[in-house]
């Protein structure tokens, strides 16, 4: 035990007694605020939804056969219907839920006399034109997709009959039933895992090669390997010390996705996306299968490092690592439709998925308790191979 | 004299690549590198190991030092071996060789204490040593110096100095002047002698006929991993200069001139 303290320590001091690898260590978490705040608001076009085939369902309050033969003629696949027991007009939240259960894409409402009421209505009059109501979620992006079709479509409309009616007009009506929590959880589900889980690899990537492979490299590893310590205690030493580094880094980058996500967002968004949604336990979970992937990541990183003979060698060898690293960590963007445990038990996946599951505040302690257990046994197979490897003469000393 | 170390029979093959077989114009896949090497050494003497490049005193020695296995054969260090208990054989013997790097970033002072402590040394103990063999190499002026900017020979030194941390009964030294000047070389094998008188077991390889004459006391003639003469120099040598008596075996091996 003593030994492990001793390696890690030196470990720690080799590390931050050097600017330039403490540099290597905080910039990413940096980088990436500043580079989204340059590019703000470039995420809120990408977000789409909807496609070609999707039939959108909207819930219909009132009628109109204007509205009704226009979208008939326009050919968009907009299915009308009503619900059969309401006569009152639904508030805006039984619409939100509606909304979010998936019962319907969007709720429109249309004022009684509709059809009439545009016919005979003067714009000059200086009477508030008849208003049509479109309640959508933006965070959902098949509600966003069906609200621009009804409002393109509307807004034809609209023109055709010399603004004659309006849509969303209302100002003290918020039509978009998105909460900050929809928002927040969206972006964050989607873009965590993948920023977090490669940004956590990069930073173990470094570190790691350089500690195993660069000691290999210059010899100085076999000036360890003839002092009595196991060779257990130098790989467990090796990647203590180098997890303390890497969380270190993964929480530097953490910080920094959780502030400029929002800034991606950019302009009004930029406000109904917080990342103060999320609980003290949210983070703590977070932070919980962070700590475990790490584990996974620097040693895995520490075995490959050990079987190359120089930093150059080893980043060849972790490369593919990387991509299919970045693969898993692109599955979090889309959610899982199977959520059974069992995938649980895969090893960095399961950590996307978690993560995603938090941010999107869907998760179960089960999974993050599999997760973790998986994460830690996967680290503890990969420590011992280190050790027979270290213990290994004709992979220590090959030339 | 009593007996600290015994290798028998130390075997050691080398697997050749298809390029190195081809260098070597050689069909056979492996090397034989140490072929069967027995010797003893004895307590407070100075055993040399010579042989030319390439005949295995290297490979001997990192077999002693525990960094590589025998195939076969086995050697046995104050009764323990290298092969069943590396971990013990390890406390007891200091190794120095080229290939033994220090981290450049960090300082002789504290690869001192780190070193010390691996080995377990206790800090008190540590701290008397740093201090004698500071002094007496020199280093205590470049203490905190890092080793990357040490000159060559004062990394020499500062190597020397940390094999010997735990205070070893053997001592293997790859070469041990190899690289350095006069004046450190001098300081080397003044410190080699020193360990003698203070009853250690010094067992280094050398291709310098000089240095085993100046400091060994016993012998072994290394040519193509076999042991062909070990014994006190002068029942070596039969009256004749090391150097004359090393080509007459190396023709007697080789069957031909050097």
């Amino acid at each position: 035990m003593k030994n492990i303290l001793t390696i890690m320590k030196k470990e720690l001091r080799r590390f931050f007694g050097d600017r330039r690898m403490l540099a290597t260590l905080i910039l990413p978490g940096l980088l990436i605020y500043v580079v989204y705040s340059l590019m703000g608001g470039a995420l809120t076009d990408a977000v789409g939804g909807g496609g070609e085939d999707m039939e959108y369902r909207v819930l219909l309050h009132g009628s109109s056969d204007m509205i009704s033969s226009v979208t008939l003629n326009s050919g968009v696949n907009v299915t009308y219907y009503r619900c059969p027991d309401c006569t009152e007009e639904h508030d805006r939240d039984t619409a939100a839920t509606g909304i979010s259960e998936g019962s319907y894409h969007a709720y429109m409402v249309i004022p009684e006399g509709f059809d009439e009421a545009v016919m005979t209505y003067d714009p000059a009059g200086g009477l508030p034109a008849p208003e049509v109501k479109i309640y959508y979620n933006s965070s959902d992006a098949d509600s966003s997709a069906a609200y621009s079709t009804l409002l393109a479509l509307l807004n034809a409309l609209e023109s055709s009959m010399a603004n004659r009616f309006d849509v969303n007009v209302s100002p003290d009506v918020a039509f978009d039933v998105a909460t900050e929590e929809d928002l927040t959880g969206m972006l964050f589900s989607m873009l965590m895992p993948l920023l977090l889980i490669m940004l956590m690899f990069s930073s173990c990537m470094a570190m790691t090669a350089e500690s195993i492979a660069g000691e290999k490299e210059r010899g100085t590893i076999a000036t360890l390997l003839i002092t009595p310590i196991k060779r257990s205690e130098l790989a467990l030493g090796k990647i203590a010390a180098l997890s303390v580094m890497s969380l270190l880094g993964g929480l530097c980058s953490f910080v920094g996705v959780l502030l400029a996500l929002p800034q991606l967002m950019g302009g009004e968004a930029m406000d109904a996306v917080d990342a103060s949604v999320y609980s003290m336990g949210d983070y703590a979970m977070i932070l919980l299968v962070i700590l475990s992937t790490i584990l996974v990541f620097v040693s895995l990183i520490a075995t490959l490092s050990a079987l190359a003979s120089s930093v150059k060698e080893a980043s060849t060898l972790i490369s593919p690592l990387m991509l299919v690293v970045t693969v898993i960590g692109v599955s979090g963007m889309f959610g899982s439709p199977d959520k059974s445990l069992g995938l649980f038990l895969i090893p960095v996946y399961n950590s996307v998925q978690c993560i995603s599951g938090v941010f999107s505040m869907s998760y179960e302690p089960a999974q993050i308790i599999l997760t973790v257990a998986a994460n830690l046994v996967t680290a503890g197979v990969f420590v011992a191979v280190l050790t027979r490897l270290f213990n290994s003469e004709r992979v220590m000393f090959k030339k | 004299m009593e007996t600290i170390l015994i290798a028998s029979g130390l075997r050691k093959t080398f697997t050749l690549s298809k390029k190195q077989q081809q260098l070597e114009k050689t069909n056979q896949k492996v090397k034989v590198a140490v072929d069967g090497l027995s010797f003893t050494a004895n307590k407070g003497e100075i055993f040399g190991l010579l042989g030319p490049n390439g005949a295995g005193k290297t490979t001997t020695l990192r077999m002693l030092a525990t960094l590589i296995r025998p195939d076969e054969g086995d050697a046995t260090l104050d009764g323990i071996s290298v092969v069943k208990d590396p971990d013990a054989v390890r406390s007891r013997v200091g190794f120095l060789t080229g290939e033994l790097k220090l981290e450049d970033f960090f300082t002789p002072n504290y690869l001192f204490d780190f070193f010390s402590s691996l080995h377990g040394v206790e800090p008190a103990v540590a701290a008397g040593r740093k201090v004698e063999l500071f002094g007496k190499f020199g280093i205590d002026h470049f203490a905190e110096v890092k080793v990357g900017n040490l000159s060559t020979g004062m990394k020499q030194k500062v190597s020397l100095v940390i094999s010997v941390v735990h205070d070893p009964d053997v001592i293997i030294f790859d070469e041990p002047t190899n690289g350095l000047d006069v004046l450190t070389a001098k300081v080397v094998t003044d410190f080699l002698l020193e360990l003698r008188e203070r009853g250690k077991t010094v067992i280094l390889s050398t291709h310098i006929f000089s240095l085993v004459e100046k400091l060994c006391d016993r012998v072994g003639i290394i040519i193509d991993g076999r042991m062909v003469a070990c014994d006190t120099l002068p029942a070596v040598c039969g009256g004749m200069s090391l150097e004359d008596r090393f080509f007459e075996l190396y023709k007697d091996c080789k069957g031909e001139e050097a």
